[in-house]
């Protein structure tokens, strides 16, 4: 059956469209038709310079026998399975500190983000001078707390990712804000509920806490792995790679091969496994959210 | 009575436990930043002490000067002022007039519409980086600061998530109000939406500003002549450039890039957490 729209109706739709037109074109433009086109080009031979030439599913056999990319993906998803988890137990663990109450919570909240003001190519530096084996503070302080001789760091083939791992956990800043904004949510009563039935902080924090915090868990989650998959910086003024391709990040390797070897088709079919890997990884982690997100509207299930 | 007490010595010990755990993960935080400014004041001999000094015997101030010098300093925070200003501005305009679209006006294809938006969100950019550097390259654009700015003038999907959740905490009888009076849909948006929800474009300006100013493989790609840079670029190339032993001077360059960063935060704080908390919590 047809509707037959109010010209008020089809005026207020006409100008939707007007106010989102800019979003509309920046989308055909930056992200829809870039997505094709990168399609397209993972099936030719590109240098940029001459006009691409188709050679089908050369460029995605290649990568299957290429040892590069086997090593970038483990080297990926090494940091991402570990800095990622670790990161939000970190975080909540902080966020659930802060929110027992204490004095001077915005203080310690402003210095958990501080670093996270501070990104990119200035952090990365600065973390260099830190992982430094002789002179850099980290390995000062563990001989002086612990007496451990520290590793070589950045210059270890098999300390060079837990070094940015390491690293990684000092920009949990926002998700301690996120998780911090989402306890102070969880309302009192159930907890005062809970209480007068005799439950204890363990239980509290299993059947109460952690379902609440269950769809903020999820997004981050989400954003977490999302992000692991993309870094790039670091491994690129840190490391570029080394040592021995021990810190090849994948995102680092479809740059050498787009803007370093100029393959762009063989970068395009790189980057096209990425973004299969990450709608992969996202749509497994929604498939399995109802058996561990908790949202309220579902309740009665 | 003795049971209380045993209640409220256990409270005690409890949040003695909280209290050490927090500020001991705070000094943990604390000590890169601390150990980056301390470096940045040292001698250059004394960077290569051992055991290493907390505190430098005597604070070089003038590292800063040589760091500023060594490159075109000047030069590079101009460029990166430009991208970031251009790109807030951008992302001002485009994200919040976007944004009014989608929360306030009726259309078939909406709801849809916004799912593509917040998708968008999870679409790594490597994908569309190759296309859209060819795409540039024809334009003729590399090495000019557009490919860093044009984008955002066309809505960034985090910005219109954000601004359309601050929308529609704006009761929609103003709206109607405002209609009857014979007010244009641009007039509500400039003359009601925009004004009520100040805070929310502060925040967008600032983490625009942040977004622009650390970017590195945006202006890696597109940029290269020498006088081009931005400021995360040349810093990169400055360890090269100083065959990466000025480690005080490559702090003290390091923090004067930072610094914009950390003043911003420290006057806007509420507008930084006010941002990651509406998109964390109702993402």
């Amino acid at each position: 059956m047809k509707t037959r729209m109010s010209p008020m109706a089809k005026k207020e739709e006409l100008y939707f469209y007007l106010f989102i037109s800019p979003w509309i074109i920046g989308f055909l433009v930056f992200t829809a038709g870039p997505i094709l086109a990168s399609l397209f080009f993972s099936f030719c031979n590109y240098d940029v310079v001459t006009p691409p030439n188709w050679i089908g599913l050369q460029n995605y056999k290649r990568l299957f026998s290429d040892p590069l990319f086997w090593q970038s993906l483990k080297v990926t998803s090494y940091f991402s399975l570990i800095s990622v988890p670790l990161g939000i137990i970190l975080s909540l663990i902080i966020a659930l500190l802060l929110n027992q109450n204490i004095k001077g919570l915005t203080w310690f909240r402003t210095i958990y983000y501080m670093p996270s003001v501070i990104s990119g190519v200035a952090v990365a530096l600065l973390w260099m001078w830190i992982f430094n084996p002789e002179f850099g503070i980290l390995n000062f302080l563990l001989w002086e707390l612990f007496r451990i001789h520290g590793p070589a760091w950045l210059m270890s083939e098999e300390w060079v990712v837990p070094a940015l791992i390491i690293m990684s956990f000092w920009g949990i800043g926002g998700d301690i804000v996120i998780y911090l904004a989402g306890l102070q949510g969880i309302p009192t009563e159930l907890y005062e509920a809970a209480e007068i039935d005799g439950a204890n902080s363990f239980n509290k924090f299993l059947n109460i806490t952690i379902p609440m915090m269950s769809p903020v868990l999820l997004f981050t989650l989400i954003m977490g792995i999302i992000g692991s998959f993309q870094v790039f910086t670091q491994a690129y003024v840190m490391t570029r790679g080394g040592p021995h391709y021990a810190s090849l990040f994948y995102v680092l390797y479809i740059y050498q091969n787009a803007f370093q070897f100029f393959s762009m088709g063989y970068a395009s079919a790189l980057s096209w496994i990425l973004f299969i890997i990450i709608l992969a990884l996202t749509f497994m982690i929604f498939k399995s959210s109802p058996l561990w997100v908790y949202y309220e509207s579902t309740r009665e299930r | 009575m003795h049971l209380l007490q045993g209640k409220r010595r256990r409270e005690i010990l409890v949040k003695s436990f909280v209290y050490v755990v927090l500020i001991v993960t705070s000094i943990v935080i604390l000590i890169p930043i601390f150990w980056m400014l301390s470096t940045s004041l040292k001698e250059d001999s004394e960077v290569y002490l051992f055991p290493p000094e907390w505190i430098p015997k005597r604070f070089y101030f003038s590292n800063f000067n040589r760091a500023l010098t060594f490159i075109p300093f000047g030069r590079y925070f101009i460029n990166t002022s430009v991208i970031t200003f251009a790109t807030m501005i951008g992302s001002l305009l485009s994200s919040s007039i976007v944004a009014y679209g989608f929360a306030r006006l009726r259309a078939r294809g909406r709801d849809l519409l916004f799912m593509i938006v917040l998708s968008t969100m999870m679409i790594p950019s490597q994908i569309t980086m190759i296309p859209v550097f060819v795409l540039f390259k024809l334009l003729n654009w590399t090495d000019t600061f557009k490919p860093l700015i044009i984008p955002n003038f066309f809505g960034e999907a985090f910005f219109i998530f954000l601004l359309r959740q601050f929308y529609m905490t704006i009761p929609i009888e103003l709206d109607d109000a405002a209609k009857i009076d014979g007010c244009s849909y641009l007039g509500i948006f400039s003359r009601i939406i925009l004004p009520l929800t100040k805070p929310a474009l502060a925040t967008v300006a600032i983490f625009s500003f942040m977004w622009s100013w650390n970017d590195f493989m945006g202006p890696l790609i597109y940029l290269n002549s020498r006088e081009k840079l931005t400021l995360s670029l040349a810093l990169s190339r400055f360890t090269g450039m100083y065959g990466m032993t000025a480690w005080n001077l490559l702090m003290a360059a390091s923090l004067v890039v930072a610094l914009p960063c950390f003043i911003l935060f420290f006057f806007a704080q509420r507008y930084f957490i006010q941002g990651i908390v509406v998109t964390g919590l109702k993402g």
